[in-house]
């Protein structure tokens, strides 16, 4: 194994300590002078045609400085999948319509919070209503209302797979499961609510400070719907208190705030409270998924037939990728030699799913988890064998759609065993107790330009100085993973330099090459960090050229940049320091700045992704027999996310995807009623507390991507893959009882017991 | 109409007029410019807003400044008391990754000052008991139950060259 001054060393991040001082700015902290706070007035009810809008009282209020409806706005639909424009749904503020309750009518800047409130009570809507659809049965039901006029039958999105023989798979199956599952949405829960500042420059531009996780996408479809140039308008991400999927759309408050910063001339700041980010704010997909499978005796695998529905609500937003990356998914960890899936993105009356950390997985490899676990109780066989005589190896390939160019799946299971004590564990439970296993597989970033992007899919720029220091320039946005710390450790290893000899420059698009499409689907260190090892490289060439000839070297000489010097390989006699190597660049060019740039864009890398990461884990868990009470006890996991770069900051990503896993499999939803979330808040919206935490061990399995920066890959977000079947499993264990519709209560459990007894 | 208050923040005095239905959290954060005090939910839910009044750890977004009125308010900018070096609590959060997306961090920071100056040697039980009232969604909270374990023995040692916490 290649050994690394930086790279897989636990560097402090480099924000921590002005987050630790308070001193780190988000959105919400900005203030510009003459500020105006902006308020959404939202629909009440989930499905109506609007009548009539009346504005003139809220206006008349003193302090109200302007109000806007649907029909002051150029009202151009927008969305992320710019590639089908068919699939763009939704306006910035309502036009004719609104669709779920939440939906975004009307706009208000004030001069203060309380004036810009009491301003969405002066506004009056006349709706008529229409019925609502709120489950996907109701919305495919022949002769449903039709939510969107341009799709009659609500179901907007279809993605088919297919490959080998499925009917003939299953003919030579010897044993043939069927089961239909039910998860549930969930809140991302990002400790930061959403906020938007917006400013108009003399010159009629707009600068927008929000918290996204994609600057660039938010660029593009604000500048569209605003009726201007790209390049007019600028967006910033100041610190952004967490994302996990749930900021990566252009979103309505980031529309009015620009607009009104318009029709006012005055910065407008938006930021939503709770109660709107609970009620309205994107949501992981409610899921209906038929999984059939067959299996020979001995448990190899022979064929998959899985249709699902997802429950998209009212808008798209990301809910064709989550489609489109379910049938993947739900084709992944094991060999499925014969393999279906029919895919359904449904709208429904309620609050738009989107994207959330797993984007697909969660729900897909719940599917495959559970059933492969009721599968080898079926047939005999221990759950780590079944998993290990049919896991995805290096080199396996799903036919039209990827190749798997590193994998150590089975070590990963292997070694959870160990750590878990698999086997004798499972031998010695006490009634009441159980064990289970669920196991993951992830991409490092789409391949699929659903964005239509006409720029590469991550750029870099190093700007390189004679005292020793670069300036790296990244339009990749650290919303608090740690983006930004883990590629300056990728460039200070390169270029042999030290954290603090580089300056980074982050996610503002004016400033930052063209482009980089954001932080989602895991794809910042692979994709932001080969496009910055790509820039290291012609930089490099450009310094050896100057130290070569300037010590006259063999042409045969290796050079290095190392410890802050470049030189012949082991040889620092035969070098100088890293800042006059740039100064005899910079010499030899009469004096131009040394400016390099860089770019990755995945090509000829199937459909899906350029690398997949792996693991296993497993969960002991115990439940109250007279209460019916899941707690987890401890858990234990075994990855391979290839280099890893920064244990401290995988470690913390496992730590919270299980918060998040956990969550997901026994506490956290969303309770709704004819379209109305009634969770919208921390109270009833139960996420994980400190007390909630099993203790938990982890190891990294070594392993190196070919295609990733030093050979990393994809780490943390598919870790919140595995928890929720490992505990569904450990449960069955210890009950008797099978979830197959999350989240893992405790009325169910005892249900489920009961049942069990009869 | 509104309320004259007195404010001592992180050792300044201010006097202010307020709106008898302003949060403390509102006039820390917009009339005193100190934004490192964070507001995560507004309704007292989740710990972000969390600031020492007297000593005592509250959430300043259910909390009227007037109720305030003549108190020691200590927040985030005040831990590191001389500006430059860092409280042992902040050292510890950096160094044991316990900071993520940053945005719990300074109700997180406040509220571990709170508990180890009640109780210097905390058991992890107690750490994660005292970490209840706070909602972490990025760092599943271990990596701060080892900050704050940490924070606590560099206090100690500090306490011995007689630093106050
Ligand atoms: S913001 Fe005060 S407790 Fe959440
Ligand atoms: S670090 Fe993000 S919420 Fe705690």
């Amino acid at each position: 194994m290649q050994t690394y001054a930086i790279v897989g060393k636990n560097v402090p991040r480099n924000d921590a300590e002005a987050k630790a001082r308070g001193a780190a700015l988000y959105t919400d902290d900005l203030k510009l002078p003459g500020m105006l706070v902006g308020r959404i007035l939202r629909s009440p009810v989930a499905h109506a045609r609007i009548k009539h809008i009346d504005v003139s009282k809220a206006l008349a209020l003193p302090g109200v400085k302007c109000v806007i409806t649907g029909e002051d706005t150029p009202k151009v639909k927008y969305g992320n999948w710019r590639l089908f424009p068919d699939t763009q749904d939704e306006y910035p503020l309502a036009v004719d319509k609104v669709r779920f309750i939440g939906d975004e009518v009307a706009a208000v800047a004030a001069l203060d919070a309380d004036a810009a409130a009491e301003a969405l009570d002066l506004i009056e809507v006349e709706y008529e209503e229409l019925p609502g659809l709120f489950d996907t049965g109701a919305a495919t039901q022949e002769g449903a209302p039709v939510i969107h006029e341009y799709c009659p039958n609500n179901i907007s999105v279809n993605r088919k797979i297919q490959y080998g023989d499925i009917d003939k798979g299953f003919s030579e199956s010897d044993y043939i499961r069927e089961d239909t599952f039910h998860v549930h949405a969930v809140s991302h829960a990002y400790l930061e609510p959403c906020s938007s500042l917006a400013q108009v420059d003399l010159d009629g531009r707009i600068t927008l400070w929000t918290s996204t996780q994609t600057p660039y996408i938010v660029q593009c479809l604000l500048a569209s719907t605003l009726g201007m140039r790209e390049n007019d308008v600028r967006v910033i991400k100041p610190f952004v208190g967490g994302g996990f999927g749930g900021k990566m759309e252009l979103r309505p408050f980031e529309f009015c705030a620009a607009f009104l910063a318009k029709k006012t001339g005055r910065p407008v700041k938006f930021t939503l409270n709770r109660e709107e980010e609970f009620l309205t704010g994107r949501r992981r997909h409610a899921m209906t998924l038929h999984s059939k499978v067959g299996f020979k005796k001995d448990g190899t695998l022979m064929a998959k037939d899985l249709k699902i529905r997802l429950d998209g609500g009212a808008y798209n937003a990301m809910g064709p990728t989550a489609t489109f990356l379910c049938g993947n998914f739900g084709a992944m960890l094991y060999r499925y030699p014969n393999y279906r899936f029919l895919g359904e993105h449904v709208y429904t009356n309620k609050p738009p799913a989107s994207a959330m950390r797993g984007f697909g997985a969660p729900q897909s490899l719940y599917a495959t988890e559970v059933q492969m676990n009721m599968a080898a109780e079926e047939l005999g066989i221990d759950p780590v064998e079944i998993r290990l005589k049919n896991a995805q190896v290096t080199g396996d390939k799903i036919p039209d759609v990827a190749t798997i160019s590193s994998c150590a799946f089975k070590e990963s299971i292997q070694k959870v065993a160990e750590m878990s004590d698999w086997k004798n564990k499972r031998k010695n439970l006490k009634p009441g107790q159980g064990i289970g296993i669920g196991c993951y597989s992830f991409i490092s970033g789409g391949v699929f330009n659903w964005f239509n992007t006409q720029f590469p899919f991550s750029a870099a720029e190093i700007r390189a100085y004679a005292d020793g220091t670069v300036h790296y320039l990244t339009m990749a946005s650290d919303i608090g993973q740690g983006s930004d710390t883990v590629l300056k450790q990728i460039l200070a290893e390169e270029l042999g330099l030290r954290m603090e000899d580089i300056r980074i420059t982050s996610a503002d698009t004016a400033m930052t090459p063209q482009a980089d499409l954001g932080s989602w689907g895991s794809r910042v260190t692979l994709m932001a960090g080969n496009a910055i090892l790509d820039a290291a490289k012609k930089l490099k060439a450009q310094l050896f050229g100057a130290v070569s000839a300037r010590f006259n070297l063999n042409v045969i000489y290796e050079l290095e940049c190392k410890d802050g010097r470049v030189q012949a390989k082991g040889r620092p006699e035969k070098g100088v320091s890293f800042g006059e190597a740039v100064a005899m660049v910079q010499k030899a060019n009469r004096g131009e700045q040394v400016v390099v740039r860089g770019a990755y864009t995945p090509r000829d890398k199937g459909l899906v992704t350029p690398a997949f990461s792996f693991g296993a884990q497993v969960a002991e868990v115990e439940v109250d027999q007279e209460t019916g009470v899941a707690s987890v006890k401890q858990m234990w996991t075994a990855h391979d996310c290839g280099t890893v770069i920064n244990p401290k900051s995988v470690e913390g990503q496992l730590n919270g995807s299980i918060q998040m896993g956990l969550g997901y499999a026994l506490s956290e939803q969303f309770v709704m009623k004819d379209g109305q979330t009634l969770t919208t808040n921390f109270l009833d919206y139960k996420m994980p507390s400190a007390l909630d935490m099993p203790p938990s061990k982890v190891v990294h399995i070594d392993s190196y991507e070919p295609e990733g920066p030093m050979g990393a890959k994809e780490a943390g977000e598919g870790l919140v893959s595995p928890t929720a079947p490992a505990i569904a499993h450990a449960v069955h264990d210890a009950t008797g009882y099978w979830c197959k519709d999350l989240p893992i209560t405790p009325e169910k459990i005892l249900d489920g017991m009961k049942q069990n007894k009869k | 109409m509104k309320h004259q208050i007195r404010l001592n923040v992180n050792g300044d005095d201010y006097e202010l007029l307020v709106d008898p239905w302003r949060t403390l959290n509102e006039v820390l954060r917009e009339d005193l410019n100190l934004t490192g005090t964070k507001l995560g939910c507004g309704v007292g839910d989740c710990g972000a807003c969390t600031v020492l009044v007297d000593g005592k750890s509250v959430s300043s977004c259910i909390t009227l400044a007037v109720a305030v009125d003549g108190k020691k308010i200590e927040t985030v900018e005040g831990l590191a008391a001389s500006g430059e070096k860092l409280h042992p609590i902040q050292e510890s959060f950096i160094e044991k990754g316990a900071i993520q997306c940053g945005f719990c961090t300074a109700g997180m920071e406040m509220s571990a000052l709170y508990l180890l100056r009640k109780n210097p040697s905390p058991t992890e039980e107690e750490i994660r008991e005292g970490l209840s009232g706070h909602l972490c969604r990025c760092t599943g909270y271990n990596q701060i139950v080892e900050a704050i374990a940490d924070a606590a023995d560099r206090m100690k040692t500090d306490r011995g060259k007689g630093v106050k916490p």
